[in-house]
């Protein structure tokens, strides 16, 4: 099925309690599929299309706010539109779950794929000290199985977790194999899980209220000082990534999402012309991979960056690696996406044979 | 003598709404939010809903009514009320979810959640505080703001031509097939304040019986933000504000059934 399906499908096996979102090339996929399964007949699942990306995000966070799972699905100009309610939803320690299958941009752009949200995403994107726990999923089975960690990862750290697709995955098909059906959380094991949910003061408990506003700087400093610790748990656990072909790699490539299979072909066909390259490809763009690239990249020449933008990772890859190596950037724009042999070039002119170039 | 010895029991006439937290609030002299407070924890007790009610507050002045009324809350950001609301209200049908706006967070930033929600019938209570002022931020033009009146945005008074001519919401929601009840009260007088309570009560219960949703508009003074004394105020609101927005029922479902 399409990566797009598979999100569906994933949610309603996860136990999803509820989908919000807005129909917008190349996504829409994620709506249509969840209006078709109806699973509010089954698991009582509530999906609704709402009248705007503002509206859906802000449905997720009153959604979020009673203890529900809840997500929603956009591409880039949509999650634009929803940075207010994600700033709102990381302010107020709520768990979420957002897809963005990334296209082409700025601006309306293109519906082409891209990954140029990545400092969108990975560096705050609405307003305040915030940041999001992203995934990037570069399978249609990494795009149904990131919606569990999402939600379990969202929940364990109370703050809103993000799926960062381009538009090949959310557009490809492949063979998947999904989840085992899971039972959505009884209204008890809500209040037991998530003693802090708006749902009414049930059995007369004191009331909860879920705000993001403090006017005393003195206690919003202190909540500051909240987020930035579970910020640094984050950090110290949540860091996901994959290595192919580095024990013994002269020249490293970093690549996530889609890009990083294409990558791994180039690498491939490197190899038997006797090239020695290897690949990282990090799973978690927030918490990024930083110590992993630094150890990879110990005994490489050169690093290439491989993206479908004008190189936005690249910064935390040189961040990573502190210019002890030189870092460049290969990547397209405009919902183009490079091909292996391009990938290889790029390679040759900058690390290889410069002199070529 | 201490305050219990002074009103006894069988002479007490009037008390504090058990769900009104004994907090000093911050509200103006003269400002409509403090009653409209007192009605809707009276209603949400009366209605034996003190443990189904979830309230979504707005951003303006209204933002803290979670510190004066006793259930849970949800603080929303500034107009998006109506999208918390229904989706705190699909995935808990049991519960009763309401929202407290003013004219600014509804009808201004926050027009197509209003118009949406209306319009899906949402089983939701709509509450808007029509003072004509946007007062929290210090008094500038609001949507609902009459011609003439002057605000720190139309200091020499608004005019339709530069900018626009008053919004009547609630008539525009009205219209929508979603909404069961719509009705625009005031409570300048004892008179109107039992009236206003009558509404929020048929319109809580509309929200109980899955009815779809209901608005109820109060027309409401801001006599710091009008620069007037709260008896000027009240006066001001009823020769100008209450000729522009007539009180009343403009909508209710089951009326037209009867």
């Amino acid at each position: 099925m399409k990566g797009n399906e598979a999100i569906a499908h994933a949610a309603i096996r996860y136990g999803a309690d509820g989908y919000f979102g807005y129909p917008i090339t190349p996504q829409s996929e994620v709506l249509e599929t969840l209006e078709a399964l109806m699973p509010w007949e089954t698991t009582g699942m509530t999906v609704l299309q709402a009248e705007s990306e503002v509206a859906s995000i802000n449905m997720v966070y009153g959604g979020a706010a009673t203890g529900k799972a809840v997500m929603t699905s956009s591409s880039s100009p949509g999650v634009s539109l929803m940075q207010e309610g994600i700033s709102y939803l990381a302010a107020s320690e709520l768990p979420a779950l957002i897809v963005n299958v990334m296209r082409g941009g700025p601006g309306l752009g293109t519906i082409h794929p891209s990954q140029s949200d990545y400092f969108q995403a990975t560096k705050g994107g609405g307003h305040g000290d915030y940041h999001l726990i992203v995934l990037a999923p570069s399978t249609v089975q990494e795009m149904a199985d990131f919606v569990g960690l999402g939600f379990d990862l969202a929940f364990k750290y109370r703050t809103p977790a993000m799926i960062m697709a381009d538009g090949i995955v959310g557009q490809m098909m492949e063979k998947v194999v999904l989840p085992p059906q899971r039972k959505r959380r009884t209204d008890a094991e809500i209040a037991e899980q998530c003693p802090w949910a708006v749902t009414g003061r049930t059995g007369g408990r004191p009331r909860n209220v879920v705000t993001s506003l403090e006017l005393d700087s003195a206690v919003m400093e202190k909540n500051n000082e909240r987020f930035q610790r579970t910020y640094r748990e984050i950090e110290k656990n949540e860091v996901r990534y994959e290595t192919k072909y580095t024990e013994d790699a002269d020249y490293l490539i970093v690549a996530f999402g889609s890009i990083a299979r294409i990558c791994l072909k180039a690498i491939e066909d490197a190899r038997k012309q006797g090239i020695k390259v290897g690949l990282i490809r990090p799973i978690t763009l927030w918490p990024f991979p930083y110590d992993a690239i630094r150890e990879a990249a110990r005994n490489v020449k050169g690093i290439l960056c491989v993206e479908i933008n004008a190189g936005q990772m690249i910064e935390d890859v040189r961040l990573a690696v502190s210019d002890a190596v030189p870092v460049k950037h290969f990547g397209r724009m405009g919902g183009i996406v490079p091909n292996p042999q391009e990938v290889l070039d790029a390679l040759e002119k900058d690390f290889i044979n410069p002199t070529k170039a | 003598m201490t305050r219990e010895e002074i009103i006894k029991e069988e002479n007490k006439v009037y008390a504090r709404p058990a769900l009104l937290r004994d907090d000093v609030m911050h509200y103006c002299p003269g400002c409509s939010h403090g009653v409209v407070h007192k009605l809707v924890a009276e209603v949400i007790d009366e209605l034996g809903l003190a443990e189904d009610a979830i309230g979504i507050a707005p951003v303006g002045c209204a933002v803290f009514a979670y510190n004066y009324i006793e259930c849970d809350w949800i603080e929303a950001a500034h107009g998006r009320a109506p999208a918390l609301a229904t989706a705190a209200s699909r995935l808990n049908p049991s519960k009763v979810v309401f929202t407290y706006q003013g004219d600014g967070d509804l009808a201004a930033i926050g027009t197509a959640e209003t118009i949406h929600a209306c319009t899906r019938g949402e089983n939701i209570v709509i509450i808007l505080i029509n003072n004509g002022i946007y007062g929290m931020t210090g008094g500038q033009m609001s949507p609902t703001t009459l011609e003439g009146a002057k605000t720190a945005t139309t200091p020499y008074g608004r005019r339709h031509d530069l900018n626009g001519f008053p919004l009547k919401v609630a008539d525009v929601v009205s219209l929508l097939d979603g909404t069961c009840y719509v009705t625009r009260q005031s409570v300048h007088t004892p008179a109107a304040v039992r009236k206003a309570k009558k509404a929020l009560t048929k319109a809580f219960l509309n929200a109980k019986a899955k009815k779809g949703t209901s608005f109820v508009e109060i027309v409401s003074t801001c006599s710091s933000g009008w620069k007037m004394t709260p008896e000027q105020a009240n006066k001001w609101m009823e020769e100008n504000m209450h000729k522009h927005y007539p009180l009343g029922d403009i909508k209710d479902v089951d009326a037209k059934t009867n």
